[in-house]
């Protein structure tokens, strides 16, 4: 087994198979005949903003909503008519969902209870799960007598203790302060590790998603719009929807003037872009190219040669960061490109600072435009 | 400005609790009335009091009548009322929801002139086709006052329900409870202020009623609403004011002891979330 089976199709197979599953409310289609493989000791999220369909599929996976049609298939197991408590599986809810009137020990506990567990297992499990979310000093507390994010740690201790097959989390660090968040994001991804359970996490933020997934879904109006490593999908995003929802992206029109084996040039507003891999696109077809701002390099100086890849335009917008600024350069064509640019050198008065109205000159590597299909 | 303005809310306040309480307080200095006949005065005396306690036994036995059908009448009615609230709430989108919630809160409208006569009406027919209820007394005045003070208890099961969520159950069922588990395990203790206030506003109702009651009563089966109002025809004896002032009294204990548990409550919380902002 390699460390990462999700990047093997071939010789793993998958723990949880989604084949064509649709769920509808009235209307509405909430989940739209996707597919789905989630392997083995994988950290997948589905990334979406509010109403696309990623906590229905959650729930779904769950068992507390049943698909209209289409089949969800865990270690084996097909789940058409396996009620949400019999399933290999548990949940972390966005609100945490901790029974108020039972103390921190008890509502770890409760699930093992229902499967029977002999008493003294039931207390050693719940302290080995305590010490692992450093709540060992808390146990005989209830919920409402702890801080956020200790009650965060409890619902995941909680859903840990069952040693489920696969762990669901709706949103897990979304009521915790942002600088809690980012601490806790490695916590979590770390304790996952330790673990070995899988995990499905539902977020609506990509930086978690970005930090936490070795995988993750991009969904919009019920479908995937692309699966990948957070790598693949920020730097080789396939349609102008992820390319904007995951980072920025500046987006223009073109068409692929020719496309060989291993480059291919596209003529758009920018000029000529030409970009150094090969892709599968067709010779005249409308196509995007998309530009990351930090990926395009900025300078006063006019480059040595003309050649494609490069531009042209005035510094119409400045916002400083701190630690980078911002460029709006407006185009001969009266388009507006993002530029991020690092602030190296501390000075505000340089003659080589860019400020208002200077003409700059934009390139990029030609490794860096990223082709968008749709 | 601002002090003028708390001095006419002070007033309106004082005339308020003034119209709310002298009749109660009238009522309580009269139950101390020497005099037989109720409105005129004739010195203290605890005359009345003897009277009510010794020589009343009608009084008393319509108390405990009212206490048996209002106790009876609450607990089912809470039974029946939490499982219509679960129906309405937890259990989707099933055929006649509707219509079925329309029919639930009905009684909350319902004249009860209306309630009282279908009931008696009912009864009767019930009597000739199958000979049950043979008599009408203790047994159909707590069947007529279940039908109505259900549907106050499922209004009040049905808005904690739906405001507290599903989450918990949910997560109940996640954790491997199966669906009688997470009734007993989650929803009912959650349910527990709810379920209270319920019985309580149940009790209240059936021990106030006279209209319905009146109209499914039977002979010798009197309530302690319909003994007082057929007295004020029979003209009024001042034993039943001493009644009175005894009933306020304890409600008026059961007021304080329910203020104090909330308080009790209200420290605990402050408490639980001073140690929350400290856990850290």
């Amino acid at each position: 087994m390699t460390d990462a089976p999700w990047l093997d199709h071939e010789n793993n197979t998958p723990l949880v198979q989604i084949r064509g599953l649709t769920k509808k409310f009235g209307s509405v289609t909430a989940v739209d005949n996707i597919d789905l493989d989630i392997y083995q000791g994988e950290l997948f999220c589905l990334l979406g903003g509010s109403g696309c369909g990623k906590s229905t599929l959650l729930r779904m996976l769950a068992g507390f909503e049943f698909p209209e049609s289409g089949s969800i298939n865990i270690g084996g197991e097909d789940m058409s008519n396996v009620s949400a408590y019999e399933r290999p599986t548990n949940m972390m809810f966005q609100s945490y969902a901790l029974f108020p009137h039972m103390t921190v020990e008890k509502n770890i506990a409760f699930g093992l209870q229902q499967d029977r567990v002999p008493k003294s297992e039931i207390t050693d499990r719940v302290d080995e799960i305590l010490q692992l979310v450093e709540l060992q000093d808390f146990k005989k507390r209830k919920p409402q007598q702890l801080s956020g994010g200790q009650r965060q740690r409890v619902a995941l201790a909680r859903a840990l203790v069952k040693k489920p097959r696969l762990l669901l989390l709706d949103e897990p660090l979304a009521a915790l302060d942002k600088k809690l968040r980012k601490q806790t994001q490695f916590e979590l991804a770390n304790i996952q590790e330790q673990v070995g359970v899988t995990f499905i996490v539902v977020t609506h933020d990509q930086e978690e998603a970005m930090t936490l997934a070795t995988r993750m879904a991009v969904m919009d109006a019920g479908r995937f719009m692309q699966i990948g490593t957070p790598n693949e999908i920020y730097e080789f995003p396939q349609s102008r929807f992820v390319a904007d929802f995951i980072g920025s992206a500046n987006i223009f029109a073109g068409r692929v003037s020719e496309d060989g084996t291993d480059h291919v040039r596209v003529d758009t507003d920018l000029g000529e872009v030409y970009i150094d891999h090969g892709q599968s696109v067709t010779e005249g077809k409308q196509i995007w190219v998309g530009l990351r701002p930090e990926k395009i390099h900025v300078s006063k100086t006019a480059p040595k040669k003309a050649g494609p890849n490069q531009v042209s335009g005035e510094v119409e917008e400045i916002g400083y960061l701190g630690e980078t600024s911002i460029y709006k350069v407006k185009l001969k064509t009266g388009q507006l490109v993002d530029v991020t640019a690092p602030n190296q050198v501390r000075s505000r008065s340089n003659e080589q600072s860019i400020t208002w109205e200077d003409t700059v000159y934009l390139s990029w590597e030609p490794s860096s435009a990223m082709l968008l299909n749709s | 400005m601002y002090n003028k303005r708390s001095r006419f809310l002070t007033v309106m306040v004082s005339l308020g609790l003034a119209f709310f309480y002298i009749p109660l307080l009238l009522l309580v200095i009269y139950s101390f009335n020497h005099s037989k006949l109720v409105p005129v005065w004739g010195g203290w005396s605890t005359r009345w009091y003897k009277v009510l306690f010794f020589e009343s036994p009608e009084v008393w036995s319509a108390v405990a009548l009212s206490l048996k059908i209002a106790f009876v009448n609450a607990t089912f009615a809470t039974i029946l009322g939490t499982l219509a609230a679960l129906a309405m709430v937890r259990f989707g989108r099933f055929k006649g929801r509707t219509l079925f919630g329309g029919m639930l809160v009905a009684p909350l409208v319902m004249p009860e002139v209306i309630t009282g006569l279908s009931l008696l009406v009912f009864f009767i027919s019930l009597q000739e086709l199958i000979g049950w209820p043979a008599e009408r007394g203790f047994t159909t005045i707590t069947i007529a006052h279940i039908t109505f003070s259900m549907a106050f208890v499922a209004v009040t099961v049905q808005a904690r329900l739906t405001g507290m969520g599903q989450d918990l159950e949910e997560a109940a069922a996640d954790l491997g409870a199966k669906p009688f588990k997470v009734l007993t395990a989650i929803t009912i203790p959650r349910l527990t202020p709810a379920l209270v206030s319920g019985w309580l506003l149940a009790f209240t109702l059936s021990l106030d009623d006279l209209v319905i009651a009146s109209f499914v009563t039977g002979p010798g089966a009197n309530t302690l609403p319909i003994l007082i109002f057929s007295r004020i025809r029979l003209g009024l004896r001042p034993d039943i004011n001493a009644l009175a002032t005894i009933i306020i009294l304890v409600v008026a204990i059961c007021v304080t002891i329910a203020a104090l548990i909330m308080y009790r409550q209200h420290k605990r919380d402050l408490l639980d979330q001073q140690l929350a902002e400290r856990a850290d």
